[in-house]
C-alpha cells in the first residue's frame, strides 16, 4: 500500500482552479519532486497535502488514514519552508528542539536529541548561536533538522534551495538526499529548478496549469517526455515542424524525408523533438538513416562545449546541437562551415500539434 | 463515485482555530460595546426627543433653524480653513528644511517642533493670554483689538496642530526617488522647475494627507475654543454647552454628528492619499541624499529658528507664568501656583489620577489591542466576523474624542445598561481612552505582525505546539517593540487627552487635563499653568524612559537581531 495517496484532488480559489483532480501515490521512503513553472499548482499540492490550505475536494491519505480535513496539527509531517521561517528570537538549539519542548520530555533528554540532529546536518558546535548569525546555508540545515526533530513520518520541502546561492545550492542537494537516504523518511520536494529534480528525486512529478503533465523517474522524464510541455520545461530540446506520412516515416519542414521509432499520431502536423546532444555527428556514412547537410550559422560558447545553430538545406529546418570541445577541435567546426549530420531515428520523439515559431 | 467526486471537503477546526475563533468573538463583542454601540447610541438620540420619542429629522430642523447654532458651523468651519492654510505651508517649508537638507542641528529643530504633542492643546492657548490676553505683556501689540475669539483660536491652533502636520509632511518628503532628480537635472531643468515637477507632486498624498488632518484637528478641538475662544461660538463648545450647560442631549448629539462628518470625510481622504504614496515609490527607487545650497540653506535655517524660537517661547511661557506670583505686577518667581490644594480641593490628585488613568490605558490597551491584531492576522477562516472586527478597529480613527465621548455618556448613563455602574469610574476613561486611540495602535500592530516570517504559524502547528505557546515565545518577543511604542501612544495621549473624557469624569476620578481647564474657569490662570506643565513634565519624562529603555533593556532583550 502507498504511503500517500493523493486522489483527485482539486483546490479552487474563487473562479480560479488551482489544482484539477489531480491524483498520484508516493512509496514509504521515496523521495518525490513536484517540479513546474511557477503557478503550476505545485506548492498548493504541497500545502494541501500539509493541510494548510485544504483542497476543496478529492482526499488525501496518508499511511492508511483519511487525512483530508484534518488540521496541519493532527497531520504528521515536518516541513521546510523557502524562507526556512526559524525563529529570529530563539538561539538554534531552541529552534531545533522546539517540537520536542512541548512533548513534556526530560530536558536531558531533548538535549540529547537536539545534539543529534546538529551532528547529523553538520552544525555539532552552532547550537547556541541565533539564526542571524548564520549563513544561509547553515539556516537551511537547522530549518531541516528542526522539521526532523520529531521524527516525522513525512517531510515537505517548500523550495528549500531557491535562496540560496549556486554552489551552497549544489552542496546541499547532495547533503539532503544523503540525509532522505539514511533516515528513510518519505519527502517531498517542491522545486521549479529542473536539475535539482533530476538530481535528487526517486520519481518527478511534473505539473502545468494545476495538472499532472507526467509521473516518472528522472531518466524517464528526461528521456522519454509524455507532452510536448514536459519536453520543454525539462532540459533543452529541439521542435522541428513537420507530418506524418505513413508508419515510421515522417516528413520534416518542407519535405525531408525521415524515419521515427516513436509512435506518431496520425496525420496533421505534429512537433518531432531532438535533444542537442543527441544530434549525431561523428561516424556518419551514405547509409546512416535520416542524414542531411547543414550549415552552421552560430556558435555560443558554454564552457565545456558549444551550441551550435546550424540551418539544413532544405529550408524551414533550424536545430540546435551540443558539440564537445573535443569534437569542435577534431572536425575543426566553425561558423559557415557545412557538414552532415543525422538525427537517430530511436531518439526523435514525436507531439501533435504545430510548432510554435 | 461521481458522488464522491464532488464531495467537498469541510476542513475541521483545530484547537488552535477555536481557540483563535473564540478570541475573535471575545474582540468583537468588546469593540461592538466599547465602540459601535456608543455610537449608536449617539445617532438614535439625534432622531428622538427628550422623551425618548421618534421624531425623525424635527432636531435637525430645530438645528438649522437657529441662528447661533448655524453660526457655530461656520465659525468652525472659517478658522479650520485658515488654521490649514496657515500651518501647512509653514509645516512644509520645515519638513522640506528637515529632510532636504544638510542643516546644521536637523535633530534639534525635529525634537522642539514636536514638543507641542506633549502638552494638553489648551497650552498654547493659555500662553496667548499671558501675551496678548487682558492682563498680557504684549497686549498693546493688537492695539485695540482682543486676543479672545477667532484670532486667538487660530493663533494657538497653529502651534498645537504644527507637530501633527509636520510629521506628515516628514514622511512624505522623506520618501523621494533620486534617480528622478538625476533625470530630471540631466535634462537641464531648473531648481524650480524641479521643485515643481518632481518634489511637490512627490509629496501630493502627503499634502492631502495633511490639509484633511490639519482641518479635522482644528475643528475637533474642545480645549482651545474652551479657554480663548470668548464670545466666539465653535462646535466643540457648542456640544459642550449643549450637554453640560443646558443638558439639552437631543441637540448635542446632532451637534455631534456633525461634527462627524467632515471627519470621516477627512479619514476616507487620508486613507485614500496613504494608500497612493506608498505605492508611489517602487522597491528599486534610490533614496535621495539631501545636497548643500549655500543661499536656499540659510534661508531654511533662519526659518527653522525662526519657528522652533516660537514653539519655545510658547511653552516658556506658560512654563514661567505657572513660576509668577502675580503676573504681570509681581514678576518674582514663586512655587505657590503648584500648591493645587489651594485652587481648587482636589489638589494633586488629578495628576495621579491621570498617571494611574494613562498606564492602566497603555498597559491594558497595548496588550490587548495587539493580541487582538494578532487573533485578526494569524486566524483561518471565519471571514466574515474578521471582517466585522476589522472595519471596527478602523472605525475609532474617523470619529473625534468629543464625538465618542458623547456617545459614552448617552450609553453608559443610561439607566437601563447593565453598564451604567462604569459611568463616572476610572475604568470607563481607560476603555474610554483605548477605544479613543485603537486605531493607530492596531495599525502598529499590525503593521509588526505582517513583518513576521507568515510561515510561523505554519512550522508551529508542523511541530504540534498550540499557537498561543508560540505567540508567547516568538511573537511577543519579537515584537516587543512595537508593543512598547504602542504603549507609549497610548500613555502620551491618555495624559494629554480632553476631548473624550470631559464627559466621563466623576467626583474621584478628575484628570490632570481636566483640572486645567476647571482652574483655569475660575480664574487660578498660573494654577492651571502649572498643572499644564506637569503633564509636559510626565509625558517629556515617559518619551525619555522610552528611549532609556529602548536602549538598554530592549537592546539586550534583542540582541538576537545582531548578526
Amino acid at each position: 500500500m502507498p504511503y500517500l495517496e493523493v486522489d483527485r484532488v482539486t483546490k479552487r480559489f474563487g473562479m480560479f482552479t488551482a489544482l484539477e483532480a489531480v491524483s498520484l501515490s508516493i512509496e514509504r521512503g521515496e523521495f518525490v519532486c513536484f517540479l513546474g513553472p511557477s503557478g503550476c499548482g505545485k506548492t498548493t499540492l504541497l500545502r494541501a497535502i500539509a493541510g494548510l490550505d485544504p483542497q476543496t475536494s478529492g482526499t488525501i491519505r496518508q499511511d492508511g488514514r483519511d487525512v483530508s480535513a484534518l488540521p496541519p496539527a493532527e497531520r504528521d509531517f515536518g516541513i521546510v519552508f523557502q524562507s526556512y521561517a526559524l525563529f529570529p528570537n530563539l538561539t538554534v538549539e531552541d529552534n531545533v528542539g522546539y517540537g520536542l519542548q512541548n512533548r513534556r520530555k526530560p530536558a536531558a533528554e531533548i538535549r540529547t536529541r537536539v545534539n543529534e540532529l546538529l551532528s547529523l546536518v553538520g552544525l555539532p558546535t552552532q547550537g547556541t548561536k541565533y539564526p542571524a548569525q548564520l549563513s544561509g546555508g547553515q539556516q537551511q540545515r537547522v530549518a531541516l533538522a528542526r522539521a526532523l526533530a520529531t521524527s516525522p513520518g513525512l517531510l515537505l520541502l517548500d523550495e528549500p534551495l531557491s535562496a540560496l546561492d549556486a554552489r551552497v545550492r549544489a552542496r546541499l542537494r547532495g547533503e539532503i538526499r544523503g540525509l532522505q537516504r539514511r533516515l528513510g523518511v518519505t519527502t517531498i520536494m517542491v522545486t521549479h529548478d529542473q536539475e535539482e529534480a533530476l538530481t535528487m528525486a526517486d520519481r518527478i512529478v511534473v505539473m502545468n496549469h494545476g495538472r499532472i503533465e507526467q509521473i516518472g523517474s528522472p531518466l524517464e522524464i528526461y528521456g522519454q517526455p509524455a507532452s510536448a510541455f514536459v519536453a520543454d520545461f525539462v532540459g533543452s530540446m529541439n521542435f522541428l515542424p513537420g507530418r506524418v506520412t505513413g508508419p515510421g516515416r515522417i516528413s520534416l519542414g518542407d519535405g525531408l524525408a525521415i524515419d521515427c521509432t516513436h509512435a506518431a499520431p496520425q496525420g496533421g502536423e505534429i512537433r518531432v523533438c531532438l535533444r542537442p546532444e543527441d544530434v549525431q555527428v561523428r561516424g556518419i556514412t551514405d547509409s546512416t538513416a535520416n542524414r542531411f547537410p547543414v550549415t552552421i550559422a552560430e556558435l555560443e560558447f558554454l564552457g565545456s562545449f558549444c551550441r551550435a545553430t546550424l540551418r539544413a538545406a532544405s529550408p524551414g529546418i533550424t536545430l540546435t546541437a551540443d558539440f564537445s570541445i573535443n569534437l569542435m577541435r577534431d572536425l575543426d567546426v566553425g561558423v559557415g562551415k557545412t557538414l552532415d549530420i543525422a538525427l537517430p531515428a530511436d531518439r526523435l520523439r514525436v507531439f501533435a500539434g504545430e510548432a510554435a515559431g | 463515485m461521481a458522488l464522491a467526486e464532488a464531495a467537498l471537503i469541510r476542513p475541521k477546526a483545530s484547537s488552535d482555530d477555536i481557540i483563535m475563533r473564540a478570541g475573535i468573538a471575545v474582540v468583537l463583542f468588546l469593540l461592538a460595546l466599547f465602540v459601535a454601540a456608543p455610537l449608536w447610541t449617539l445617532l438614535s438620540k439625534s432622531f428622538h426627543n427628550a422623551d425618548g420619542r421618534w421624531v425623525g429629522l424635527d432636531n435637525y430642523i430645530h438645528y438649522v433653524s437657529t441662528p447661533a447654532l448655524i453660526q457655530s458651523l461656520w465659525n468652525s468651519l472659517l478658522i479650520s480653513a485658515v488654521c490649514t492654510a496657515i500651518v501647512v505651508p509653514l509645516a512644509f517649508v520645515y519638513a522640506y528644511a528637515l529632510t532636504r537638507t544638510l542643516l546644521p542641528g536637523k535633530a534639534v529643530f525635529q525634537a522642539v517642533a514636536l514638543i507641542p504633542i506633549l502638552a494638553p492643546s489648551l497650552l498654547p492657548a493659555m500662553s496667548m493670554i499671558y501675551l496678548f490676553g487682558n492682563q498680557g505683556m504684549l497686549k498693546q501689540l493688537l492695539g485695540g483689538s482682543e486676543i479672545y475669539g477667532a484670532g486667538g483660536i487660530i493663533a494657538s491652533q497653529v502651534f498645537y496642530c504644527f507637530p501633527h502636520v509636520l510629521m506628515i509632511l516628514v514622511t512624505a518628503l522623506a520618501m523621494a526617488d533620486q534617480r528622478l532628480y538625476e533625470a530630471a537635472e540631466a535634462l537641464g531643468a531648473s531648481r524650480w522647475r524641479i521643485f515643481w515637477t518632481v518634489t511637490l507632486p512627490g509629496a501630493r498624498y502627503g499634502l492631502i494627507s495633511a490639509i484633511f488632518v490639519c482641518f479635522t484637528l482644528v475643528l475637533t478641538d474642545f480645549g482651545i475654543a474652551k479657554v480663548i475662544g470668548g464670545q466666539f461660538n465653535v462646535l466643540a463648545t457648542d456640544v459642550y454647552k449643549q450637554v453640560i450647560g443646558q443638558q439639552n442631549f437631543e441637540m448635542g448629539a446632532v451637534v455631534g454628528l456633525i461634527l462627524l462628518a467632515p471627519a470621516v470625510l477627512s479619514f476616507f481622504a487620508d486613507r485614500y492619499a496613504q494608500k497612493r504614496q506608498v505605492s508611489l515609490l517602487s522597491a528599486r527607487a534610490v533614496p535621495y541624499v539631501p545636497r548643500r545650497r549655500k543661499g536656499r540653506d540659510a534661508l531654511l535655517f533662519l526659518f527653522c529658528w525662526l519657528i522652533a524660537g516660537l514653539i519655545l517661547v510658547i511653552i516658556g511661557i506658560a512654563g514661567w507664568a505657572s513660576l509668577i506670583k502675580r503676573w504681570p505686577y509681581n514678576l518674582s518667581l514663586t512655587f505657590d501656583n503648584y500648591d493645587f490644594e489651594n485652587f481648587d480641593p482636589t489638589g494633586w490628585d488629578p495628576l495621579w489620577t491621570s498617571l494611574k488613568m494613562a498606564a492602566c490605558a497603555a498597559a491594558i490597551g497595548a496588550i490587548a489591542i495587539f493580541t487582538a491584531a494578532w487573533l485578526l492576522e494569524k486566524s483561518r477562516g471565519f471571514h466574515f466576523m474578521r471582517g466585522l472586527v476589522q472595519f471596527l478597529a478602523t472605525l475609532p480613527m474617523a470619529v473625534p474624542g468629543l464625538v465618542l465621548g458623547l456617545g459614552y455618556i448617552f450609553f453608559f448613563n443610561s439607566p437601563s445598561n447593565p453598564l451604567n455602574f462604569l459611568y463616572g469610574t476610572l475604568a470607563i476613561l481607560v476603555i474610554n481612552t483605548a477605544a479613543h486611540y485603537y486605531t493607530v495602535a492596531h495599525v502598529t500592530a499590525v503593521t509588526a505582525l505582517k513583518q513576521l516570517d507568515a510561515e510561523f504559524e505554519a512550522v508551529s502547528a508542523s511541530l504540534k505546539v498550540p499557537l498561543p505557546v508560540t505567540f508567547v515565545r516568538v511573537t511577543v518577543p519579537i515584537c516587543l517593540p512595537a508593543i512598547l511604542d504602542i504603549f507609549i501612544y497610548l500613555f502620551a495621549n491618555a495624559m494629554t487627552t480632553v476631548s473624550a473624557v470631559i464627559f466621563l469624569y466623576g467626583a474621584d476620578t478628575k484628570l490632570a487635563s481636566i483640572a486645567v481647564i476647571s482652574m483655569d474657569e475660575s480664574g487660578f490662570n498660573a494654577s492651571a499653568a502649572g498643572m499644564a506643565m506637569c503633564i509636559v513634565a510626565v509625558s517629556l519624562t515617559t518619551r525619555l524612559l522610552h528611549l532609556l529603555l529602548e536602549r538598554t533593556l530592549l537592546a539586550r532583550l534583542q540582541r538576537w537581531r545582531r548578526r
